[in-house]
């Protein structure tokens, strides 16, 4: 009896234990990214994948500046903090642009329509992705709101500021990335 | 006037149909059915700014006379499949469908092998199917008994 029940319950068991460590391990924050930058190297992306553009049908993806320096901005119009840095965002994308770089917004867990309003609001210019469910930034290791991925001429992540940035921050981050060369 | 009655008879006909198909939504029906993203709980527990958005967004959604299914879809569309409070029947999500049920199972199969067990070791018992004394044991039994008769 004892037999008949013991191989049943291991696999139960095991069955359970392989679920909890599948949970922990998929919803755990990814701090690879952070590691790379405190050993001050450039990686990949951690994913390029594309999403919805915000406000049209189609879908846009890092991939598609290719060559460019590019200020990845995390966002959400509910979030304050965001709302605050989006006027010197906005400043850094005519920077970059008038270099032939840009500013991505990655809209976080909202609707579109308030997404859209808030890019009226504050009359931002440059393209803006969707982020419907917040599973792109988890990749990225995202912590917070608002969070800023700098991606270099190579398509290799340069800097992460996980909190917001300053015209400071910017300016010692973005100038030396623009004379880097193709 | 023939068609003014067929359109009465089939208003008639369809509309206590439709009506209770597509019954009237309402934010406290729905938000005990939808997550809030950014906290993990679900909206009608949540505080935070991205619950505040979202209940915003489906009370508009309420206003323009959408049914609940209507609203789930429209939820669906705009934040993705987890914002509804359950888990899809596809992929990972289905063993939070499945586990439950073969839990189940699995504690019905103990319980009916128990009482299998109880059931086999009863009638045992009461046939009087107790192990033979010791011969030792018998002896000394027949011994005390027979020195009462004296």
């Amino acid at each position: 009896m004892r037999a008949r029940v013991y191989w049943p319950v291991t696999l139960a068991a095991a069955l359970l234990v392989g679920l909890l460590a599948y949970g922990v391990t998929t919803t755990g924050t990814d701090t690879t990214l952070d590691s790379a930058m405190a050993r001050g190297e450039r990686v990949e992306p951690p994913t390029s994948a594309a999403l919805p553009v915000l406000g049209d049908d189609g879908s846009g993806s890092l991939a598609d500046y290719e060559g460019k320096v590019v200020l990845v901005n995390v966002w959400a119009s509910w979030c304050d903090p965001c709302r605050d840095e989006l006027p010197l965002i906005e400043k850094a994308h005519e920077r970059l642009a008038a270099h032939g770089g840009t500013v991505l917004g990655i809209d976080v867990k909202e609707n579109s329509g308030a997404a859209l309003k808030a890019v009226r609001h504050f009359g931002l210019t440059y393209p803006n992705l969707r982020d419907r469910d917040g599973s792109f930034v988890r990749e990225w290791g995202q912590t917070g709101y608002p969070e800023n991925y700098v991606i270099d001429r190579d398509g290799k992540v340069a800097a992460v500021r996980r909190f917001p940035v300053t015209q400071k921050w910017l300016d010692e981050t973005l100038e030396p990335l623009l004379d880097e060369p193709a | 006037m023939r068609p003014l009655v067929a359109a009465l008879l089939a208003l008639a006909v369809v509309s206590p149909a439709a009506l209770a198909a597509a019954p009237r939504a309402s934010l406290p029906d729905i938000e005990d059915e939808v997550m809030c993203l950014e906290c993990g709980t679900a909206l009608n527990v949540s505080n935070s700014a991205v619950a505040d958005q979202e209940r915003e967004f489906i009370a508009q959604l309420i206003t323009q006379g959408k049914t609940k299914r209507q609203v789930k879809a429209a939820l669906v569309q705009e934040y993705g499949p987890r914002v509804l409070a359950e888990p899809s029947d596809n992929g990972f999500d289905l063993t939070a469908w499945l586990v439950p049920v073969l839990a189940a199972l699995g504690a019905l199969a103990i319980v009916l092998s128990t009482a299998r067990r109880w059931r086999r070791a009863r009638p045992a018992a009461a046939a009087g199917d107790e192990p033979a004394l010791d011969p030792d044991d018998a002896r000394r039994l027949d011994a005390e008994l027979a020195s009462f008769d004296r």
